[in-house]
């Protein structure tokens, strides 16, 4: 393939075609989701009737976006072995998930984490700083989607980048305002078999090339560039670095508030539990065909190319998918790119939506006093706010680098979210002060940290060093997180948390009061 | 519902509660411990001993390929094997246990 030709960039027939297919779908299911999604339960949590299987498959749909597609599979084309190493940071987090957090997650809560954090302290407080936390995350994250989504449409479609970014918002705003969670979950099954899918067959086409040996695929790699692609390189040049975007993206996973109001939807904990072991293999089996398809891009279409679409690679997928598939599959790969970021977008709406009404509105400002309606209506508008809000940020971002905030949004999961999720589950001495400073603490330092390392500091404002050392700020922001959250809660004094630990303690295991 | 107060008591007091909440927090921590001990080790081990996962197993194959692509595979059967223990020792005893609460 030595004269590379791409109609990247050029309208695509299929990808057009295909796309609208998928927003037809979506939004007929949206549409006979709509009769079903009356009450607050079925707003948040699709009645909860959704199975550990099909919840599964929408926990994978929420957490492969776009750019663990694009960007992954770029970085293996680019740099080899080094993207596995990401990945792997990836998924590590899903066992924990299962071990620490879903069974008493699903017991404990209700719509949003913030209800098991909130369980046995004071309401108000509580709420107020763990919607800091879940608000934080939530919008650092639609920033990097939304900006996403423009770049990456108006390179795939050749449409001006506002206009994608509209396109996105206002799809995205009819699944959740009238489908709910039920819809939102449907969009995540139907994305996450089309990628899957896609991805799969992408595998399948590469390796023909190579007599259906992924090992023939690495040997031509070694010999095409070096042997140097199939060992780790330049990626972890600093241990502290790397621990400390591994700690951000392991328990990062365990505090993204997308993922976990997931567990709200399945009837029962044991549900919960079956839909992380679908989850986790389904991610993890993602995770192995993006190395396999990075190596495609890196031997079929060349590093040359790749990296002159897009410096970090993020055209490699496409770009074998037309090399090995023609125009059509690569429309059809265009479209499925397009599909994941409506979707991981949607399902970040709706979680930001619920913190706005069931947290905010409903437990802080109405003291949980409000009808059934009034909740439903609240958490409509909240969903225009955010749809409004994520589009604004689309357009306010654009050209802008923020590869920092997907790094931002895992660390303050990791730093505020998660400490305060596991204490309150585990740990009989939390108090409502623990927690509230453990919070504030978490993404306060992670926020100011990450200003102050090379990630914005030298990337963006162009200072010769960072006053910061690592690229992530989870390593110092997440156990300092737990240590104020320990040492405020031993400090005050709170009988009525210590004694309702004991009776909670019957839902949290045995399920006995369980919504 | 209808718990009483005094039942309520008895159940969180008994010798069999403690060891299922136990059983369950030791399986969980165990597990934990042992996932991130295969990722911080081999997070180490690119930190400190990127040669060894340079060696060849193959004309070109590293050893690193097998042992990132084992470490996505080994994370997926952990959860499997929790999914295995819950399913069949842990649900049996929240089962009685809620027998015995509520007279389902």
């Amino acid at each position: 393939m030595e004269n590379f030709q791409t109609s990247l960039g050029e309208p695509n027939i299929a990808s057009i075609l295909i796309f609208f297919a998928f927003v037809g779908v979506t939004l007929y299911i949206t549409y006979w989701a709509a009769k079903k999604t009356k009450t607050t339960s079925e707003f948040y949590a699709a009645d909860r009737s959704i199975s550990g299987f099909k919840n599964g498959l929408a926990l994978a749909g929420d957490y492969m976006s776009a750019a663990s597609f694009l960007g992954i599979a770029g970085m293996v084309a680019l740099k080899g072995y080094d993207g596995l190493i990401y990945s792997i940071g990836f998924l590590v987090g899903w066992p924990l998930v299962m071990f620490l957090i879903a069974e008493p997650l699903r017991n404990l809560g209700k719509f949003t984490f913030s209800d098991v954090v909130a369980f046995r302290l004071k309401q108000t407080p509580v709420r107020v700083a763990s919607s800091v936390g879940s608000l934080m995350t939530i919008i650092f994250y639609l920033i990097a989607q939304m900006v996403g989504a423009g770049a990456l449409i108006q390179i795939l479609f050749g449409m001006p980048y506002e206009v994608a970014v509209i396109i996105v918002g206002f799809i995205m705003v009819a699944y959740v305002l009238f489908g709910g969670m039920l819809a939102t979950t449907w969009v995540q099954i139907i994305k996450a078999c089309l990628l899957l899918g896609g991805a799969t067959i992408l595998v399948v086409i590469t390796l023909g090339f190579f007599n259906f040996n992924p090992i023939t695929l690495f040997n031509t790699a070694a010999e095409k560039y070096s042997d140097a692609v199939l060992a780790p390189g330049g990626f972890v040049t600093n241990p502290w670095d790397a621990l400390s975007l591994g700690i951000a993206l392991i328990l990062g996973t365990a505090g993204l508030p997308h993922i976990l109001m997931r567990f709200f939807t399945v009837p029962d904990a044991q549900q919960a539990r079956k839909s992380v072991f679908v989850a986790t293999g389904f991610i993890g089996y993602f995770y192995i065909l993006t190395f396999v398809i990075g190596f495609g891009a890196m031997v079929l279409v060349g590093t040359d190319i790749v990296s002159k679409f897009d410096k970090g690679g993020n055209m490699a997928a496409l770009l074998l998918s037309e090399a090995v598939g023609g125009v059509w599959f690569y429309g059809f790969i265009a479209a499925v790119a397009f599909a994941t970021i409506l979707a991981v977008v949607a399902g970040l709406t709706l979680a930001g939506a619920s913190t706005l009404s069931h947290d905010l509105y409903v437990n802080v400002l109405k003291k949980g006093k409000s009808t059934e309606s009034a909740q439903v209506k609240v958490a409509r508008i909240s969903t225009l706010i955010l749809g409004i809000l994520a589009i604004s940020l689309g357009l306010i971002f654009k050209g802008q680098n923020v590869a920092f905030t997907v790094g931002l949004a895992f660390a303050i999961a990791a730093s505020a979210n998660f400490p305060s999720l596991v204490l309150s589950i585990l740990w009989k001495k939390f108090k409502t002060n623990g927690a509230v400073a453990g919070i504030l603490t978490g993404a306060l330092v992670a926020t100011i940290l990450i200003i102050f390392s090379p990630t914005v500091w030298v990337d963006i404002f162009e200072f010769e060093s960072a006053i910061f050392p690592l690229k992530n700020p989870a390593l110092i922001s997440m156990p300092l997180s737990f240590l104020v959250a320990i040492v405020v809660s031993l400090l005050s004094k709170e009988s009525q948390a210590e004694e309702s630990f004991e009776d909670e303690k019957l839902r949290t295991f045995l399920g006995i009061g369980a919504e | 519902m209808s718990i009483q107060k005094t039942d309520l008591a008895v159940i969180l007091q008994s010798d069999r509660f403690k060891e299922l909440v136990n059983k369950r927090w030791s399986v969980s921590i165990s597990l934990t411990t042992i996932m991130l001990v295969v990722y911080v080790g081999f997070i180490l081990l690119i930190a400190f001993n990127k040669e060894f996962l340079a060696t060849k197993i193959g004309e070109h194959i590293t050893i690193g390929i097998p042992i990132g692509i084992g470490i996505i595979i080994f994370a997926w059967l952990l959860t499997g094997i929790y999914v295995r223990w819950a399913n069949s020792s842990y649900d049996k005893t929240v089962r009685e246990m809620r027998k015995q609460l509520l007279d389902e």
